[in-house]
């Protein structure tokens, strides 16, 4: 790209920051319609039977046509584990960087490229462990980045070692008294980092999957999702409690505006048990039993109940909340460099040789 | 240490002013406390001298503390400052004039003031208390330790309260400015013009226009002090210097990097974009590039040194010239970034300025042993160009070549500066900008599958260059995936096939080793010397003035400086075999050595030191005349004095 290329996009940047922008302004659309298959490059997929990453990348490839971007202006970074050989599978732009350092990669192309949807790809190792310290600036800079953090709560690639996201006492190929490390919780660390937008969802729940990732998309600043997925291979069955029977009863799906309500449906059409507040935390109740008033309505704009939902998913799974925790407008780092950029070249010459003179000269005659 | 001692007669002066005497050149040293503005002083003598028209050379040196405890020696900071009537290329060995704020900056500074040398002393810090804490038994003043020197007692503090008397300003503030009043006495015996400095302290004071009003009262007061006492009874006179015509202005390292890489956006045409993370001694280069938005230039302090040089990254992949400032420490942290931009082929600066190591080492000194960390300091073969400045001025066409570099072979380079260039400075020859050149990037746009298919191959290489199509995101019809894992030849996918490895490393190392750079040049001014002196980096200067100063004994010496460190000049072998012998001077235990050595089955000679300060002329004089004589390695007998001999 070079400046003049650049420059007019530059130039309609000058007022960001306000609310009411979305993530994919700037971004040329696609003058025809877009299929999957404009998605898959032609590569072979080589992930293990039974990997939480197909279902993934089958509702990504699907979900990308949706957006009616140009391909050609899409970018996927991943970082190093399994999940990081996704942008292989995309036929965008990609870049399989190095371990854990793909939000910094992300973040100079997004600051240099108003014109690009740019997607990190990363797993709980590579964003949470050697990563950690990237997530939380981009978060808190609000670079326009779409992270989606595969949580398979173990070290596959490096076949089977516990992760920053295992429960204490997991035993591991290096664990084997147990792991005695505390695990983080994703989505309380994004929130603590400040990031505008963090949403959870189940790799196999393809429908709150998508419209997670939709809003992601149409969010303008870091947005931070969460997929719970299984490795088949070394941690077996990790989530099975959220996919099987009794799941209803754990999963508590946020909409925002609505009653938090989940479990069977009671004689109202909605969930049985309900979340309400108790002193600073919330817990779980019959929504039978309480006033309804007490029982909470979710608000993506409220950090308090964001950070205090984010806390009752624990390692047990007892109770998972899924959805879109917090999506809240704040100034994007890009757009404000960007605007810097353009406010210091409307106001200042780029006259180059007056820079290179400097105030003091003299002259030596020939 | 001066030469050509002429007193000028016919200068008009008033009966009661002596005449100055003329200087060929002068070493001055201002040396004080950290918080005595000892840099802010010489900073502002230079550019005086810049303005009258001297060439000049600087070595600040100051301590990694802010402000190490008062009074202390750890705390002592000091400013060199060689100016003379002729082309200089070193801050000079020696002080002619030491100024020492305090007991600690006499007793750190004294050993290198020569016998004859003037000495001036604030007084005010001199009471019994400051001289216990640095371990003076006796008051030096008193004692007459210090008869060997021209000592000028001066009550500093007391005489710039007195000038600041009626400002109203407390008795600390007032006493604050005493830098100013040193700076005025020194401007007044060496006749530098004032007006840049008032007009300097108002700017920096605008906002406080009370402490610009006493910083321009003391350093009057200072000047006054010198016209009218009788303690100094002469002043001295550096004519101007015969520079080559042109237009030129004061430059340290560090700006005319910064300088460089702004130029370097220009030339290439892209946005420079700037990730790094503070660290001494570069992040002037940060400060200094982010004032410069308006010419598209971004910049982004990120939050650790990986981050800067990630995004640095992302920003070349998008079409940026992506650039990262740093220090060894910081290319530590980096390396695994390099070599993924090794392994991606893109563009990109990677500006190292060196400080003494290892580890934390020492943050404000200046070493080269940074070279074999940027040759080799990454796993796997993974070669990179590595271009070193010789000169502050230097530092912007380094910046330029090195840009040119990465841009034309889709590869990072280390650019490798160091403490001395970075903080020192010299008259440079302002650059005509409209002459620098163009470097088209040559961005991808179609499809270049060989079978004509409408693929786009990102490892299909140039041939002659062997460079690889930069295609960046947006292109329509070009998307294509690049990583860190071994790409196949051509296609760039994936690839794990043995062969395709071996062919890959060997195509990147071919790509780097035929990138073009300009043979060497030999200073052999004789034609027939034996010995020859290669260095690179920041000991270019103290080189050339030990050549001289063996010349001007008689002796013949050739001098070859290298730019390009990787790869190297293609006739370098020829040269280096041509001379009976070859020595290696450098800041490190013998880096360079080691690289001819195997390169090119040369016995090169290797002398080092690592003192966090740049080499001596007299030392190199001493070194040299002991491989001159035959007498190597270190029997030289010394030679007499050099007269008349430039450094």
């Amino acid at each position: 790209m070079t400046d003049q290329q650049i420059a007019p996009a530059l130039g309609a940047l000058v007022d960001l920051g306000l609310p009411g922008i979305g993530g994919l302004d700037n971004v040329p659309t696609a003058e025809h319609p877009q299929s999957a298959k404009d998605f898959t490059s032609d590569q072979e997929v080589r992930w293990c039977p039974g990997c939480g990453d197909y279902a993934v990348l089958a509702a990504v490839r699907s979900f990308l046509p949706t957006l009616g971007i140009k391909r050609e202006n899409t970018v996927f970074i991943s970082g190093i584990g399994c999940s990081s050989r996704f942008p292989y599978y995309l036929n965008t732009y990609g870049m399989h960087s190095i371990h854990g350092r793909a939000p910094t990669i992300a973040s100079g192309l997004a600051i240099t490229r108003p014109d690009l949807s740019v997607w990190v790809v990363t797993g709980d190792g590579d964003a949470l462990s050697i990563g950690g310290n990237h997530l939380i600036h981009a978060l808190r800079r609000n670079v326009n980045l779409k992270i989606l953090l595969f949580n398979n709560r173990i070290y596959g690639l490096t076949k089977g070692q516990y992760s920053p996201t295992s429960e204490q006492g997991k035993v591991t190929k290096s664990t084997p008294m147990g792991s005695i490390d505390h695990p983080f919780n994703p989505i309380s660390v994004a929130l603590g980092a400040d990031a505008t937008f963090v949403g959870r969802a189940i790799d196999s729940d393809r429908k709150n999957l998508t419209a997670v990732l939709g809003a992601a998309a149409a969010h303008r600043g870091t947005a931070l999702v969460e997929i719970l997925q299984d490795c088949p291979i070394f941690n077996d069955g990790s989530f099975d409690v959220l996919r099987k029977d009794d799941k209803e009863n754990r999963l508590i799906p946020l909409t925002h505006g609505e009653p938090i309500r989940f479990g069977p449906a009671a004689e109202d059409g909605l969930g049985t048990h309900a979340v309400v507040a108790d002193g600073l935390t919330l817990k779980v109740v019959e929504a039978a039993s309480v006033d309804p008033s007490r029982i909470l309505v979710h608000d993506a704009g409220n950090h308090e109940l964001a950070f205090a939902l984010s806390r009752l998913s624990d390692q047990d799974l007892n109770h998972t909340v899924t959805g879109i925790f917090r999506d809240v407008n704040r100034s994007t780092y890009d757009d404000a460099a960007r605007s810097q950029v353009a406010a210091a070249k409307e106001k200042g010459s780029a006259d180059l040789q007056s820079l290179l003179n400097g105030r003091d000269t003299w002259t030596v005659a020939g | 240490m001066t030469t050509g001692d002429i007193d000028v007669g016919d200068i008009p002066h008033s009966s009661d002013v002596p005449a100055p005497q003329t200087r060929d050149r002068v070493v001055i040293r201002f040396a004080g406390d950290s918080g005595d503005g000892m840099q802010l002083t010489g900073d502002r003598f230079t550019s005086e001298t810049a303005t009258f028209g001297n060439d000049l050379s600087t070595l600040p040196n100051f301590p990694a503390e802010i402000r190490a405890p008062a009074g202390t020696l750890p705390g002592v900071s000091s400013f060199q400052l060689h100016f003379a009537n002729y082309d200089i290329v070193t801050p000079g060995d020696r002080p002619d004039v030491l100024v020492a704020m305090n007991p600690a900056a006499l007793k750190a500074n004294i050993g290198d003031l020569p016998a004859g040398g003037i000495l001036i002393v604030n007084t005010d810090e001199f009471t019994k208390r400051n001289l216990t804490k640095i371990g003076y038994d006796a008051d030096p003043l008193e004692d007459g330790s210090l008869e060997p020197y021209q000592v000028h007692p001066v009550a500093m503090a007391t005489l710039t309260r007195g000038a600041l008397e009626e400002t109203g300003l407390s008795k600390k503030d007032a006493e604050r400015a005493k830098n100013m009043f040193a700076l005025g006495l020194l401007s007044w015996m060496y006749h530098r013009p004032s007006e840049g400095t008032e007009r300097f302290l108002r700017e920096k004071f605008a906002k406080r226009p009370e402490l610009a009003e006493a910083n321009i009262l003391a350093f009057r007061a200072g000047h006054a002090y010198g016209e009218t006492t009788e303690s100094f009874a002469v002043t001295y006179e550096v004519a101007p210097a015969k520079l080559q015509p042109g237009t030129y202005r004061q430059i340290t390292g560090n700006t005319a990097l910064a300088y460089g890489i702004v130029a370097a956006g220009r030339v290439t045409g892209l946005p420079v974009f700037l990730g790094s993370y503070p660290i001494t001694p570069a992040s002037d280069i940060l400060h200094e590039l982010s004032k410069h938005k308006a010419f598209n230039v971004t910049t982004f302090q990120a939050e650790d040194e990986i981050a800067g040089v990630g995004a640095a990254l992302g920003a070349s992949f998008g079409g940026s010239l992506g650039v990262t400032t740093t220090s060894g420490p910081g290319v530590a942290l980096k390396s695994e970034t390099i070599g993924l931009a090794v392994a991606l082929e893109l563009p990109l600066l990677i500006v190292d300025v060196q400080r003494g190591g290892p580890s934390t080492g020492l943050p404000t000194k200046t070493e080269q042993a940074d070279l074999l960390q940027a040759m080799f300091g990454r796993n796997g073969e993974a070669p990179l160009p590595i271009i070193a400045p010789r000169s502050p001025g230097d530092c912007f066409d380094a910046a330029i070549e090195a840009a040119r570099i990465a841009v034309t072979y889709r590869t990072p380079v280390i650019l490798l500066s160091d403490g001395a260039l970075a903080n020192g400075s010299e008259p440079w020859k302002v650059p005509d900008a409209s002459a620098l050149g163009t470097v088209d990037p040559n961005f991808a746009t179609e499809p270049n599958a060989p079978d004509g298919s409408d693929e786009f191959w990102p490892y299909l290489r140039d041939a002659d260059t062997l460079a690889r199509p930069w295609a960046v995101p947006g292109t329509p019809g070009l998307e294509h995936r690049i990583g860190g894992l071994e790409k196949a030849d051509g296609r760039g996918s994936i690839s794990y096939e043995p062969d395709n490895h071996d062919r890959m490393v060997r195509l990147r190392a071919e790509k780097i080793g035929g990138i073009r750079v300009p043979d060497a040049e030999v200073d052999d001014p004789s034609g027939d010397a034996d010995v020859l002196v290669v260095g690179w980096g920041s000991t270019f200067g103290p080189i050339v003035a030990g050549a001289r100063r063996v010349r001007g004994m008689g002796h013949k010496i050739a001098t070859l400086h290298l730019r390009n460190l990787n790869p190297f000049p293609a006739n370098l072998g020829e040269l280096l075999r041509s001379y009976r012998t070859v020595l290696v001077p450098e800041m490190n235990l013998g880096q360079l050595v080691m690289l001819l050595r195997a390169r090119y089955l040369v016995d090169a000679q290797s002398y080092t030191k690592v003192s966090g300060l740049p080499f001596k002329a007299e030392e190199l004089q001493d070194v040299f005349l002991g491989y001159l004589d035959g007498s190597h390695p270190s029997s030289g007998e010394r030679g007499p004095a050099p007269q008349g001999v430039d450094e």
